[in-house]
Formats: C-alpha cells, sequence, structure tokens
C-alpha cells in the first residue's frame, strides 16, 4: 500500500492541452446547420392527417359548426323566416311538410327538412339547435378546461393532505349520480324564461364536467413535478403560482386537448338527453336533443321531424368522437411508430 | 450587499438534513460544517448516494419535504441565516445571488418553453427587466456561453439542442443574474468526455471574469483536480477529509479518500487491473454504532466497530475523521500537528 506512487494532482488533470484543439473542432461542428426538429405539434398533425376518421370528424366538425353559425342568418336572408318563425296563414298551420315540399306537394327548395307542428322550417331549427348543443358542448368544455386544469394541477402538486382532501372531494362529487343532482337542480330553480333555464343548464352541466378533467391533469402533474426543470425553476426562484401554470400546465396540454375534444360529445349527449326529458333547453329555442323530443311524438306519421335532428346529432357526435381519438392517437408518444 | 469580515461568502454549520423514510430515518446529511470563501472554488467528491446533493439542495432550501427535513444547523450566507428566512425572501436568493446547474441538461430545462423564454424569466423576475431587455440580456448571455447564431437558436426549444448546449444554456441561465454563488451538481456528468471537457472550461472561464465563487459536485476526481481550491470528500453523509485541493491528493490523510484516489485509473500504468474499494456504501438508514467505513476499510481495528471516529485536525486545515488520521497521514508522508 505505502509502496504505491501517490497520485499527484497534475496526473489527475483530465483535460490535457490537446483537447484545446478538440474544443474548438466540436465547436465549429455544432456551429453548423441549425438543425429544425419537426415540434410536437406539426408531428402530431401530420400522424393525424394520416388517419382518414380523424379527418372525416375533423371535415364533418368544422361544416356542421360553421352551417350552425352562420345558417340561420343565410336562411334569413334567402328566404326571410326566423327559427322561430311561425307561418300565420291557415294552410301552412294545418300540417308538417315533407323534406323538400312546397305548400301544394310539389318540389321545392323552401324547406330541405321539412317543418315541423307549428309549420316553423326545421332546417333552420336543426341549425339553431346546432349551435345551442356546440355552445353547451363547449362552454362546459372550457368550465373543465378552467377548473378541472386549476384544479387538478394544484392538488397534484402540492400533494400530501391537500391532495388527498381536494381528491376525496372530487370522488364524492364523482360518486353522486350526476343525472339525478343535474335534475334536481334544474327542477329546484326551474326559470321562467327559456334564456334563463338555459344558464341554469350551463351551471349544471359545467359543475360536473370538470371531475374527470381534474384527475387527469393531477395525474399529469403529479409525474412532472418530479422532473429537473421544475426543481431548476424552483431554484431559479421562480414562485409557486408561476411554476405550476406556466411551467407545468403547458407540459399537460397533450392529454388535456385530447380528452377535451372527448369531453365535448359527452356534455352534448348530457344536454340532448336532459333537454329530451324536458329540463333542458325550452321552446323556441331548440336544441338536438329538444327537437328530438318533439320529434318522437310524432314519428309515425312525421318521421322527417325526428330522423334530421338525430342524424345531425349523431353524425356530429361521432364526428368528435373520431376526431378525439385520431387527437390521442396522434399526440400519444408510444405511437411514434407511425 | 454585506460582507462579513473574514471574507466568507457561504458558512454551513452542523447541517442535518434527514429524509423520514418507511424505512427509517435516513441522515443523508449529517453533521457537516464547513466555508467557502468569496471567490474560492470548493469541490465535494464522493460516491452516489454520500450526501453530496442534499448538501447543496439544503443550502437554498430545495430539499423535497415531506419527506425530506431539515433538522438543524446554521446556512450562513453573507452572515445571513437562510435556514431562518420567510420564503418569499429566499425565493429572491434563488437564482438571483446563489444559482444552481444540475447534472442532467436533458431534463432540467422546460421542454414547452423557447430557450429565450427561459432564459428571460430569469432577468424579469430578479432584475426587473422589460421584455426587451430581458431579451437582449438572453441573447447576450447565449453568446457568452458561446452558443453560435444565439439570436437564431434563441428561438428554438429545448429539444433542438444537444447536451452539451443545453448545460451551456443552463450555465447561461444559472449566470445571467450574476450570483455570488454558483452551485453545479455534477454538470458534467450526462455529457460526453470532450465536452465534459469544453464546459468546464466554461465555467472556469466565466468564474474567472464574474469573480463568482463556485461550489463543484462531482465523483470525478479529475474534475476536482483541474477546478477547486478546496475539497471536502463525503461518505455516508458525513464529511471525510477537508483540505486544500493540491495537499489532499498528495498526502491523503482517511484511508476513504486513499481508496479514492488509488481507483482512479492511471494511464501510464501498464497493470490491466483496476482498484476498486472492496464492498459498497453502507445504508445510510440503519447505520451501525462506530466507523460508517468500517467494513470497507484497510486500515479497520477493533475500535472502528464500536466508536464513531473523530474528527481529527492533521495542518491549519486539513481535517480527516478516522481514528488514525494521524498514522494514515504520516504514511502518505505529512507531518500532523500535534493537537
Amino acid at each position: 500500500m505505502s509502496t504505491e506512487k501517490n497520485p499527484q494532482p497534475d496526473d489527475l488533470i483530465h483535460i490535457p492541452p490537446e483537447m484545446a484543439i478538440a474544443e474548438a473542432d466540436v465547436r465549429s461542428e455544432e456551429a453548423g446547420e441549425v438543425v429544425h426538429g419537426t415540434s410536437l405539434w406539426r408531428d402530431a398533425w401530420r400522424r393525424l392527417l394520416k388517419n382518414k376518421l380523424a379527418v372525416f370528424g375533423l371535415v364533418v366538425v368544422l361544416i356542421v359548426t360553421i352551417a350552425s353559425i352562420f345558417g340561420p342568418t343565410v336562411i334569413k336572408a334567402a328566404f326571410g323566416f326566423t327559427p322561430d318563425y311561425i307561418p300565420t296563414n291557415d294552410q301552412q298551420l294545418t300540417r308538417s311538410f315533407p323534406p323538400f315540399t312546397g305548400p301544394n306537394g310539389e318540389f321545392s327548395w323552401l324547406h330541405p327538412m321539412g317543418t315541423d307542428n307549428a309549420g316553423r322550417d326545421q332546417l333552420a331549427r336543426v341549425l339553431q339547435g346546432g349551435q345551442i348543443s356546440l355552445f353547451v358542448g363547449i362552454l362546459a368544455t372550457l368550465v373543465s378546461l378552467v377548473i378541472g386544469v386549476s384544479y387538478g394541477a394544484i392538488s397534484g402538486y402540492f400533494g400530501g393532505r391537500l391532495d388527498n382532501v381536494m381528491m376525496r372531494i372530487v370522488d364524492v362529487l364523482y360518486s353522486l349520480p350526476y343525472v339525478i343532482v343535474v335534475i334536481v337542480l334544474l327542477s329546484m330553480f326551474r326559470s321562467q324564461t327559456p334564456r334563463g333555464q338555459l344558464i341554469l343548464l350551463f351551471v349544471a352541466l359545467g359543475s360536473i364536467s370538470w371531475l374527470t378533467m381534474a384527475r387527469i391533469v393531477r395525474g399529469q402533474v403529479l409525474s412532472l413535478k418530479n422532473q429537473e426543470f421544475v426543481v431548476a425553476a424552483r431554484a431559479t426562484g421562480v414562485s409557486t403560482t408561476r411554476i405550476i401554470f406556466r411551467h407545468l400546465v403547458p407540459n399537460t396540454l397533450g392529454p388535456v386537448i385530447v380528452y377535451a375534444t372527448l369531453t365535448i360529445p359527452q356534455i352534448m349527449l348530457t344536454e340532448a338527453f336532459l333537454s329530451f326529458l324536458g329540463f333542458g333547453v325550452q321552446a323556441p329555442l331548440a336544441s338536438w336533443g329538444s327537437l328530438a323530443a318533439d320529434g318522437i311524438q310524432n314519428i309515425a306519421i312525421f318521421p322527417w321531424q325526428l330522423i334530421f335532428p338525430g342524424a345531425t346529432m349523431a353524425l356530429t357526435l361521432f364526428s368528435l368522437n373520431f376526431l378525439g381519438d385520431g387527437l390521442r392517437d396522434a399526440l400519444d408518444p408510444q405511437m411514434r411508430t407511425v | 450587499m454585506t460582507s462579513t469580515p473574514d471574507g466568507n461568502l457561504l458558512e454551513v454549520r452542523n447541517l442535518r438534513t434527514y429524509f423520514d423514510t418507511e424505512d427509517g430515518i435516513v441522515k443523508a446529511v449529517d453533521d457537516i460544517s464547513f466555508t467557502l470563501k468569496r471567490g474560492d472554488t470548493l469541490g465535494i467528491v464522493g460516491e452516489s448516494g454520500s450526501g453530496k446533493s442534499v448538501t447543496n439542495l439544503s443550502i437554498i432550501r430545495l430539499v423535497p419535504d415531506p419527506p425530506g427535513k431539515i433538522v438543524s444547523g446554521e446556512v450562513l450566507f453573507n452572515g445571513n441565516d437562510l435556514l431562518l428566512l420567510p420564503n418569499q425572501a429566499i425565493r429572491k436568493i434563488r437564482g438571483r445571488r446563489i444559482a444552481m446547474i444540475f447534472q442532467d441538461p436533458m431534463t432540467s430545462l422546460n421542454p414547452f418553453m423557447k430557450i429565450s423564454r427561459q432564459l428571460m424569466e430569469m432577468t424579469q423576475l430578479h432584475l426587473g427587466h422589460s421584455k426587451s431587455q430581458a431579451y437582449t440580456h438572453a441573447i447576450r448571455m447565449l453568446e457568452t456561453v458561446g452558443i453560435p447564431d444565439a439570436r437564431i437558436r434563441a428561438d428554438n426549444y429545448p429539444h433542438e439542442f444537444s447536451g452539451g448546449m443545453r448545460q451551456r444554456v443552463m450555465i447561461a441561465m444559472a449566470l445571467s443574474c450574476e450570483p455570488e454563488l454558483l452551485i453545479a451538481d455534477e454538470p458534467t456528468t450526462a455529457l460526453d468526455v470532450t465536452i465534459q471537457a469544453q464546459i468546464l472550461e466554461l465555467i472556469k472561464k466565466l468564474k474567472r471574469e464574474t469573480g463568482t465563487s463556485v461550489i463543484l459536485i462531482t465523483h470525478d476526481l479529475g474534475v476536482v483536480a483541474g477546478m477547486t481550491d478546496h475539497v471536502i470528500v463525503m461518505y455516508a453523509g458525513k464529511i471525510f477529509e477537508q483540505a486544500r485541493t493540491s495537499e489532499i491528493f498528495a498526502l491523503p490523510g482517511n484511508p476513504y479518500t486513499k481508496g479514492l484516489l488509488k481507483s482512479v485509473p492511471d494511464p501510464t500504468s501498464e497493470q490491466g487491473k483496476l482498484y476498486q474499494i472492496p464492498g459498497q456504501p453502507p445504508d445510510v438508514a440503519h447505520l451501525k454504532p462506530g466507523c460508517p467505513f468500517a467494513p470497507r476499510c484497510n486500515y479497520v481495528q477493533e475500535i472502528c466497530h464500536r466508536e464513531f471516529p473523530p474528527f481529527v485536525q492533521l495542518t491549519a486545515d486539513h481535517y480527516s475523521l478516522c481514528h488514525f488520521a494521524r498514522e494514515v497521514y504520516s504514511e502518505s508522508g505529512g507531518t500532523p500537528i500535534q493537537s
């Protein structure tokens, strides 16, 4: 042991002078071309476009959205009636016209989807119903984004007892049968005006929509918060709020977007269900659910009253689900083989 | 900025950081004291799990709590005890006056933020820079650390940078507020050898230019030899030896340090077999009484298993935690002072 030569400091410095040259070499190599990697989003977009169903979904959703937003206005400009216009001459009051049929049974472009019992144009009503259905879906999803993401991020980041309490609250809310809760809420505070009822519906749907989102975000944040960049951010003196909302939340965007896309049809379906039961949107406002509810009463005589709103809703919900599935596949890093 | 009369930037006294795990209480850092003079570089060496990183996380109070807890001790930075400061105040020190570089540059940058924004965050937060000021400063910092085409590169995301360049960005971030103390936690471990040399050269150069004090945590003795003024050797949460860098390599006074030095491959020797210290580091949750290194030690005597070794002063600034510190030191060729 003692016969061993003790290593001298100079032997140990492993930065030999020739390294200086190597350093210059490497640096000039590094200086070369700026490599533009494909970003996560561009990558995901490319994968999404390869998924035919998802593209179909995206196109349909876009068409339905645009038609719902501008359709009623265009119809008003072209034919001069609004969705809630009830014709007053007797002949038209008497019955519901089939699609593409004029007052005298001849072919006509006036009502491509026919009219309802009161003689209102079905197409205009379906489009206006689309406005409300989409609006309810998107609004409730926004609520779930704002509340769910913040709630989940805070719960996941702080962890410990706070996390426990916050997540048990979510569990309790989860375990309540939400349909009953919403029905009780809607009938207890039953509003006199259709608009008031609509707002009540938003509140009811918004209050249940954020639970799953909170869980998803919490899970993401739990796995992210131990990564070194969070410690690095703390080591630079960044405040906790900023770490959560500027550093962590953007990193959860992938799953959040996917889940939000899947929340929209889910909420729309719930809205339709509630409207169908008569708790949701009230006439003269229409949603796809309330139109279907009206239609089902006359299904034997005037089947188009049910078929058109029902088909439009089914098509839109399918499309949204295809799109959500496509997004999930596109944003999932495990699927990078494509 | 107040400075203590003796020129000590950082003084750590009897620091203990324990982790409360299911396995029992892990004494990750157990009664550690050291000082760092303004402008000096201190190296902390040790095997994985010896408490190097926890020591430094404790200094800026970033030990994850729970399960970690700073049980006792003082961390005097410019004479103020950092452990007593309110959260608000310690946040103003982190990044502004004490900055940190982490081991893995691949994960210590936020993958969702542009390089420029991550750099700007620092100066906007601490120096009150406006957006454009911060941007200009960020570009200048990137140029300082040798990022080519800094203006274009600043708008890239971390994944578009190589490991070495990311570590340069980390250094740029750490130094952008001109901190008084830079803690580099194994800054080169995740990089390949040529890049390691570059990064170390860069730290050295920037240290010269800014006069920042540096704590360099590493398990690479070569790095310590080339970079530091003083060295602390840690083992099982304790300081085993503490000395000037030149002294510790020439005249080690602790069997553990000797073993570490012997384990460094010697390129001039023809012998094929590499030396290694026998055994494994101890489980710090279940330390037996006596010296934690005893089961692996060449000098072990019966007393080592029974009694915890004393912290022996060998020269004015050379200490060793060993029952036989004087003997080991003499064997290395040094003359210990009498206490």
